[in-house]
């Protein structure tokens, strides 16, 4: 009895020691922070990568493909049954995209992805991360008039049909001016009319100026006149160039303006058109095409963003050729799956290899976990890394609850030896010194674990303040995928902590303790 | 501990407390195990006990052979260093001699296990010391009630509370402290501190009381009352009490006065 009464005396007279649970407390508030942080991160990287990625990926190895998808397609139906929800057959090669920015061209690289219009949405959430509506409905590789997003009002056909009236303009004005120049230092006319003025090329203009080499067999006007021709067949006023979608990552550039606004630039639009190269199958040789963005692909995963842009599947089939020449039959490098809630994925990817042993097939059968193991196994690792950091500062605060112990069992030593001396034991005195550690602890953190929780359920608000106080921002949506910042508080986790730190204060307490039960009353009573 | 004679002891105790503290006649006197002197009540053989500082041993207990019969207000005088402390603590089994044996109510005290002394101490022995030694955290009836809770376990006391409170407060009453129920021992004077040291000592009706210098540390006035209030406590209840002192004035109105010189006892008439 007298054990629980002194404690609680102690506990209220003696603040030093509150004052050293307070490290106890700050560790367990941090992690649950910390935790609750980590943990929201990962689910939320889970829901978006799993929504933007299919669950199976069955693939060939190298850049050729495997033939005939649709046999494929069947033995894998006949395989997983009822468990299957999507499928489909894609070919994805690298590529450099060629984009003109300015009168400057500019190339970045990614993943050329050839899918099927009809099929592929039901393997992954894609067509919802499209920016046009119609799009986002069915896609489609058609360019579309207008209505892509707030951040691109000009796009589409309108933009396309301006930007073109507008570059001929620029260019009739340039070769106004040079004629000008030319008329001014009395020499003749030697350029062509802009083509929109649709004036008779000049075609015998002698060229004064013209080097000996320019003259030469190759004649530079010649290739622009055939150019010209070719451009009279194609009219990009009212056509395209077969349809890209590009990740939104490839086409822009995200920052913040002097006022903190988070912006993008856009490199090109949808309506303007880029090259896009990549390798054939078969002997690989580097094959460039024109292609018109269509739409943008907006995942808010920035690594897709920048790496992904889509075409149509028999087209890009065609260019690369993968299509027999004798029987029609084309090839693919990929199959995509998609199967219902809640099956196991892995038992799946079994099927899939018992039905496609490795020792005869050359399939590679991953599931979307083990595509993106680096990414989560990296953010695991840093979970495990900073739990284990912010524990050692709970430990670390061990020690100072052990200092300020032995410095109150040797400041009521007399006391000890009084309590002894009226009968107490041992192992009571030792009692009261654990009973007091263990309140500490459990004051520490439960303390703690209150303020972490409250913490984490205002910490968007808490950030915003920050950023208001701080003037710099404190979750930057420009570095990170979301918006928010996420959080999910596991109750395990929670209960770990706090056992874990009510043990460190424990385990602390132990010595002190133990001094004090090992006192001899005597000494203790003579004790000034 | 012999659990028997245990509680026979308690029961004899007991039934002392409802006589109004007239000592009784104890049953099955032939059961009892007798000390080297007879009928004494607490005797001690051949003490010897020394201290050691590094290798050099300081010797302060020699051989000393003290008999205390019931009833009986001894007091013990000497030299400061002259041992009387260590002979009281090892007298209220606190620490144990190098040699010889203490006896209690015909019993060897000084070999019992570590919760056998306890027992005593708390339940048979009352102590009281020159610097007082109440536990400043709490209040004065807290202090005096210290031994019951150290006895008891939570539920034990819980049940118990108000008995328990009543006989503190009754004591309290009795040396005289009724007024400081609540207070903080920081806030009494010293012969209050002694007073409610002396009610904290009564609080398990012990058999015997041991002082250390109770009035050390106090002035010739208060001194005197805190030594009547044990005078009476011995008239009354004949509680039997071994007291150190230091002041010859009081020590000669004991019944018994004991000189503790070189390590050794010399028997003194009051005079
Ligand atoms: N722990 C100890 N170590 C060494 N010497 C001690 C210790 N305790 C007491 N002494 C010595 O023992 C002697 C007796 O002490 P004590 O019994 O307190 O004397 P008294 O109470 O008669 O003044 C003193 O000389 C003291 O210095
Ligand atoms: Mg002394």
């Amino acid at each position: 009895m007298y054990k629980l009464l002194l404690c609680w005396r102690y506990l209220r007279t003696r603040y030093i020691a509150l004052a050293s649970i307070i490290s106890v407390t700050l560790g367990v508030a941090t992690l649950i922070v910390v935790n609750s942080v980590m943990d929201g991160f990962t689910v939320e990287m889970h829901h978006r990568l799993n929504d933007v990625l299919s669950d199976i990926v069955f693939e060939g190895r190298g850049l050729n493909g495997f033939p005939d998808p649709e046999w494929h397609k069947e033995e894998i139906r006949k395989v997983l049954g009822d468990d299957l929800k999507g499928i489909t057959a894609t070919v994805v090669v690298p590529a450099m995209f060629n984009l003109t920015v300015q009168g400057e061209s500019m190339m970045q690289h990614g993943s050329l992805i050839g899918i099927d219009t009809q099929s592929y949405g039901t393997v992954s959430d894609f067509p919802q991360y499209l920016l046009h509506a119609k799009n986002r409905e069915q896609l489609s590789f058609a360019l579309r008039d207008e209505g892509y997003d707030d951040r691109l009002p000009s796009s589409g056909w309108n933009w396309r049909r301006k930007r073109i009236t507008l570059e001929r303009d620029y260019l009739r004005q340039m070769q106004e001016a040079e004629r000008l120049r030319r008329e001014a230092l009395g020499e003749p006319v030697a350029m062509n009319t802009p083509p929109a003025a649709e004036t008779p090329v000049t075609e015998a203009a002698p060229v004064t100026e013209a080097a000996p080499e320019t003259a030469g067999p190759v004649d530079p006007f010649q290739r622009k006149r055939q150019a010209a021709a070719e451009e009279h067949v194609f009219d990009e006023m009212k056509q395209q160039h077969p349809g890209v979608v590009l990740g939104i990552g490839i086409a822009s550039h995200r920052y913040r303006d002097a006022d903190k606004e988070v912006k993008d630039i856009f490199y090109c639009r949808p309506g303007d058109d880029i090259q896009i190269s990549f390798p054939t199958a078969g002997q690989p040789q580097i094959v460039a095409d024109n292609f018109t963005v269509v739409d943008f692909y907006e995942s808010k995963m920035s690594e897709y963003d920048h790496t992904f842009a889509f075409v149509p599947l028999d087209h890009l089939q065609e260019m690369r050729g993968m299509v027999d020449p004798l029987t029609g039959v084309p090839s693919v490098t990929q199959i995509q799956i998609r199967l219902h809630d809640g099956v196991d994925l892995e038992a799946a990817q079994q099927k899939l290899y018992d039905r496609f042993p490795p020792q005869q097939f050359g399939y590679s059968i991953r599931t979307w976990q083990q595509l993106q193991g680096p990414l989560l196994q990296a953010v695991q690792m840093e979970t495990t890394l900073l739990n284990i950091l912010l524990f050692l500062i709970i430990a670390v605060a061990g020690f100072g609850i052990l200092a300020t112990f032995f410095m109150i069992v040797v400041e009521k030593t007399r006391d000890i030896g009084v309590l002894k001396s009226l009968g107490a034991s041992s192992r009571g005195v030792m009692t009261i010194f654990l009973t007091y550690g263990f309140s500490l602890g459990i004051v520490g953190s439960g303390v703690g674990i209150v303020i972490g929780l409250l913490f984490v359920v205002y910490i968007n608000t808490i950030a915003a303040g920050l950023e208001w106080v701080t003037g710099r921002p404190v979750f930057d949506p420009t570095v990170y995928y979301f918006q928010q910042i996420p959080t999910v508080i596991e109750p395990f986790t929670v209960g770990w902590i706090a056992l874990g730190s009510v043990c460190v204060a424990i385990v602390a307490s132990v010595l002190p303790a133990l001094r004090a039960a090992r006192l001899h009353p005597v000494e203790a009573l003579r004790y000034e | 501990m012999n659990k028997p004679q245990e509680l026979e002891r308690n029961v004899v105790a007991h039934r002392r407390r409802k006589n109004g503290g007239a000592p009784v006649q104890k049953k099955g006197q032939s059961q009892r195990i007798d000390g080297p002197h007879g009928s004494s009540y607490l005797s001690t053989r051949d003490l010897v006990k020394s201290y050691y500082k590094g290798k050099i041993e300081i010797p302060v207990l020699r051989g000393v052979d003290l008999n205390v019969v019931q009833g009986e207000f001894t007091t013990i005088v000497g030299q400061s260093g002259s041992g009387k402390s260590t002979l009281l603590h090892l007298l209220g089994v606190l620490d144990a001699p190098d040699s010889g044996e203490v006896y209690f109510d015909g019993r060897q005290i000084d070999n019992l296990p570590a919760s056998g002394r306890e027992l005593l101490r708390n339940r048979t022995f009352g102590m009281i010391f020159q610097f007082y030694h109440l536990l400043p955290e709490l209040t004065t009836l807290e202090n005096v009630l210290a031994p019951c809770m150290i006895r008891e376990s939570v539920w034990g006391y819980w049940r118990r509370r108000r008995q328990y409170k009543q006989r503190a407060e009754a004591l309290l009453e009795r040396v005289g402290l009724s007024h400081r129920l609540r207070h903080r021992p920081c806030e009494l004077s010293g012969g209050e501190m002694q007073r409610a040291a002396i009610a904290r000592a009564l609080i398990q009706s012990p058999q015997l009381l041991l002082a250390d210098e109770p009035t050390g540390n106090l002035d010739e006035n208060t001194g005197q009352e805190i030594f009547s209030l044990l005078r009476s406590l011995n008239t009354e209840q004949q509680l039997t009490i071994v007291m150190v002192t230091h002041d010859r004035k009081i020590a000669c109105q004991t019944d018994r006065v004991v000189q503790l010189v070189e390590g050794r006892v010399v028997e003194k008439q009051p005079s």
